[in-house]
């Protein structure tokens, strides 16, 4: 199995260190040709409007939209929720729209009112998730085909739809690594 | 029980950053060229290093006015220096709200033997350092996030070079000494003996290590990348050059694509004069910012 991270900028080696921990391949996506014969991509937390800016200029946004459209299945965390978004709240930055959501981004506020947290997430068992949110992003709305797997003080802060999934925190910041390894699972 | 501020959001903030360029900017005008050219963060400042360099005088917080005017513009995360050991200046930046502060020895020190201490705040900060003793310095007093000094202010690049390799090759030399030399080693560095122990075992810097100081173009940005940065500052380089927005974005895209000449080609055509540079050896000493931190 190879998993590609896409690495434009933010915590791309992290995401790699997790999933070497979990014995699962992967390679650093910057180029559309770094898109073939991947079995899943992650989109690693950082500044969305960074991401968005360089996915349009280096000829990514059409290879990775037709990968998706395809079956390729995506794992987003914080900038890559908003990414993978098909509205973003106030914004035209690029997305890719896999999930029928609108986002708020920098929803909890600034850096200083970033924290930490334990969450419930009943998907990956019982035990409490240790969640980063850094000037994290939240779901305002999300259609009926997005099922919700956790909210934290009743925003959604983590969805799936189909083979996709997405986080507003940073699961690649901890050793749990329970996430991951959902995402694994669904491949 | 929401915990705010603590050491991973603090190191996780910069973390997000990586791979990323901070540009310097000083009103909301520029912090919007910035953003939309890629930037991953702004540093708002009332006057850049060039012109902080050829005015002189004393350097201080920027207008508080300024800066929130320049958080109102953009969606990134903002950055503002205080003076080094100004723990004052640095309160009143928290009260702001700004994302994180560069503790900055652009600015004229406001004390000449002590830093901030840096765990009492919510918000992070980030430090320059020209080698591994000062970063673990900081590091020490609780700085989140690493930069090189370089000399700021010249759009020369050589000073920003030889602290990341001396950075670098001291990290290196750690890794090699057995757990009995450690001790010594950092008597010798200056630098806490719990971090020692922990580069020697992970082989880098506890946190983010961005270069700062002379990056003036993509090659440069790239050079810095190549030698082992995670990102880039680039403060006088882009408003003082020709075209800012130009520059601005191919600075970005060599940040990302620092191992590819054909990219870095491409985006280094036609963007006009960069800033007017300055030899080094023309400073005289006491005017280098770099010597600048204790």
């Amino acid at each position: 199995m190879l998993i590609g991270v896409l690495a434009l900028q933010g915590a791309f080696r992290e995401h790699q260190q997790t999933l070497a921990a979990l014995g699962v391949s992967s390679r650093r996506v910057k180029k559309p040709e770094d898109l073939d014969g991947l079995d899943g991509l992650i989109i690693p937390g950082g500044e969305s409007t960074t991401m968005s800016k360089l996915l349009g200029d280096y000829h990514l946004l059409t290879p990775l939209k037709d990968k998706t459209a395809a079956g390729l299945p995506v794992f987003g965390t914080c900038a890559g929720l908003i990414i993978m978004a098909k509205d973003i709240y106030g914004s035209n930055q690029t997305r890719l729209g896999l999930l029928d959501i609108l986002v708020a981004r920098n929803a909890f506020g600034r850096q200083v009112e970033s924290f930490e947290d334990k969450l419930i997430i009943p998907a990956v068992g019982e035990k409490p998730f240790p969640a980063v949110f850094i000037r994290a992003p939240y779901v305002m709305e999300a259609k009926p085909e997005v099922k919700i797997l956790a909210t934290y003080k009743e925003k959604i802060v983590f969805v799936q739809q189909g083979k996709c999934l997405a986080a507003a925190f940073h699961p690649e910041l901890t050793s749990d690594y329970r996430l991951h390894q959902y995402f694994i699972n669904q491949l | 029980m929401a915990e705010k501020g603590t050491w991973t959001v603090k190191k996780g903030l910069a973390e997000m950053l990586k791979g990323g360029v901070i540009m310097d900017v000083t009103t909301p005008e520029q912090a919007k060229i910035a953003e939309e050219a890629g930037a991953v963060a702004v540093m708002a400042l009332e006057r850049v290093p060039a012109d902080i360099r050829s005015a002189g005088g004393v350097a201080r917080m920027a207008d508080p006015a300024v800066i929130l005017q320049i958080m109102e513009t953009v969606t990134i995360p903002v950055m503002a220096k205080v003076r080094i050991g100004h723990f004052v200046e640095a309160q009143i930046l928290e009260h702001l709200g700004v994302d994180y502060i560069d503790e900055s020895e652009v600015l004229t020190p406001a004390d000449e033997q002590h830093h901030i201490n840096k765990h009492q705040f919510k918000v992070p900060f980030v430090c320059g350092a020209r080698n591994l003793g000062e970063a673990l310095r900081r590091i020490g007093e609780g700085a989140a996030m690493i930069r090189t000094k370089g000399e700021p202010g010249t759009g020369n690049v050589v000073e920003a070079v030889r602290h990341m390799r001396l950075m670098m090759a001291e990290i290196r030399r750690l890794q090699n000494l057995p757990p009995e030399e450690l001790m010594a080693a950092a008597k010798e560095l200056g630098a806490p003996y719990e971090l020692m122990v922990q580069v020697a075992g992970e082989k880098c810097l506890p946190v983010v290590n961005f270069a700062a100081g002379g990056i003036a173009t993509p090659a440069d940005a790239a050079m810095m990348m190549q030698l082992g940065s995670d990102g880039v500052f680039v403060g006088s380089g882009i408003f003082k050059s020709k075209n800012p927005a130009a520059r601005a974005r191919a600075i970005v895209a060599a940040t990302t694509y620092y191992h590819d000449p054909q990219i870095l080609a491409e985006v280094s055509k036609d963007l006009g004069e960069a800033m007017p540079g300055l030899e080094i050896a023309t400073i005289v000493p006491a005017e280098r910012m770099q010597e600048r931190g204790w």
